[in-house]
């Protein structure tokens, strides 16, 4: 049995893709500043917080780094109805990204805060600047930027995970994807052009972050 | 229409969570075989082949997971084999994970001293023996936390099989819900069986970690 692979059909969607990139692009682009604001807030609070806040930041720090994704995702949209609280697809889908990239800069955010040397937090002080402007100036951007290669490899990681949004039916590009496989039935030929974005997309990504700690910590770091 | 209680969901979700464990220890060891091998391709000799293994890792790094399993479900039928679920779902997690452990252990192998490589060589080994005697020795000893915390992500990238039709713990939990109407439970239910599954290995790999740091600070 001879196969005839046809790319063509594809292209005749590429508005349905671009629309997908589009919003993957969307999904990522506010999932990750909301994200790492929350991983900010959660390092913070598991380092230099109120005792009473470490444990339900641990917890919920653990229990998103130990479930799927999917789950989560399932648990949000499906599952809060109940509760009453009723999300569209699209905040569904922001809401799971930044819990959990959220939890994960945790962790990633905390170690680059623990490996702050001492002296330098005494001498912050010693300039009687606040608690609050020495986590802001001495603490968290030198951290930021000792972390800066994991943390954006995690935006990768959460940025490739958003292809399970489709599941709830968020029009991201594995939407689009799906769409296009129903219509064509060329499974192979969507899933592999539709990769291949991926892999491009993955690479733009890193590319950008890597730019964008150019230009956030334009000196050299505080070893 | 039977009832279903809260027992039913949780004994239901247990009894599918042995497919989820199946799967990731298929998963794990094939992947770990695959692994090992793209290592050595990686590290190996020839600049050819380890541009290869790079481009392979590369490939299964920087896109989704899901869309691997896709193509592995969706590639295997064309070229005329009768796929199941599991076979699409076992092969892509496989190559997936190789990828993974082969980029965790080549920066265990390169964080030995380079002092260790030109000692076995001038001993006259070879490379394989290099890798054998005196390299791989040395790189799983410091292997051993990053691997076992990566288990945490083979077991929670099996929930993504549930997409091409694999009844493991997610599918059972999306079908239950179905004849249940109950979301918010049983999904609370699957969260923690995922947990009760990850969290022991994570502590593990954190407890082993110190366990290695500790060893080395006795220096």
């Amino acid at each position: 049995m001879a196969y005839h692979f046809d790319f063509g059909a594809i292209l005749d969607y590429t508005p349905v893709l671009i629309k997908g990139i589009a919003i993957t692009g969307e999904l990522i682009g506010i999932g990750a500043v909301i994200g790492v604001a929350v991983g900010i807030a959660c390092a913070w609070a598991r380092t230099f917080g109120p005792a009473w806040l470490r444990p339900p930041v641990s917890a919920y720090v653990e229990l998103m780094r130990n479930t799927p994704f999917l789950v989560q995702l399932f648990f949000i949209f499906f599952g809060l109805p109940s509760l009453g609280i009723k999300l569209t697809e699209m905040e569904g889908a922001i809401i799971a990204m930044v819990v959990n990239l959220g939890a994960y800069s945790t962790e990633i955010i905390r170690a680059g805060i623990q490996a702050t040397p001492r002296g330098v937090i005494e001498a912050g002080s010693s300039l009687a600047m606040t608690r609050l402007q020495v986590f802001r100036y001495v603490i968290l951007k030198p951290a930021l930027q000792r972390i800066w290669p994991a943390l954006s490899s995690q935006i990768v990681i959460v940025m490739l995970g958003s292809a399970v949004c489709s599941q709830i039916a968020v029009e991201e590009l594995t939407f689009a994807a799906n769409f296009i496989q129903s219509r064509t039935f060329r499974a192979f030929e969507t899933y592999f052009v539709v990769t291949g974005i991926y892999l491009l997309l993955a690479v733009l990504l890193r590319q950008l972050l890597r730019a964008l700690g150019w230009w956030l910590f334009p000196k050299k770091a505080v070893r | 229409m039977s009832e279903f209680t809260t027992w039913d969901i949780l004994r239901n979700l247990l009894l599918s969570a042995r497919w989820t464990i199946l799967l990731s220890l298929t998963a794990f060891v094939c992947g770990g075989v695959c692994g090992m091998i793209v290592l050595m391709v990686r590290t190996g000799r020839a600049s050819w082949l380890r541009s290869v293994a790079a481009g392979y890792i590369e490939l299964f790094q920087g896109t989704p997971l899901l869309m691997q399993l896709f193509l592995a479900f969706f590639g295997l039928s064309l070229a005329g084999f009768d796929v199941p679920p599991w076979l699409a779902a076992a092969l892509a997690l496989t190559l997936w994970t190789g990828a993974f452990l082969a980029e965790i252990w080549r920066g265990c192998v390169e964080s030995i001293s380079k002092g260790q490589w030109e000692a076995s060589s001038s001993l006259a080994m070879g490379y394989l023996q290099q890798m054998r005697y005196v390299i791989l020795p040395q790189a799983l000893r410091i292997a051993v936390p990053p691997t076992v915390g990566f288990s945490v992500q083979v077991i929670k990238g099996t929930a993504l099989t549930s997409i091409i039709g694999f009844i493991e713990l997610s599918k059972a939990s999306t079908m239950l819900t179905n004849a249940t109407f109950r979301p918010f439970t049983v999904y609370a239910f699957v969260a923690l069986i995922y947990f009760a599954l990850c969290w022991p290995l994570s502590k593990a790999s954190q407890a082993l970690e110190r366990k290695l740091n500790v060893a080395h600070h006795g220096h």
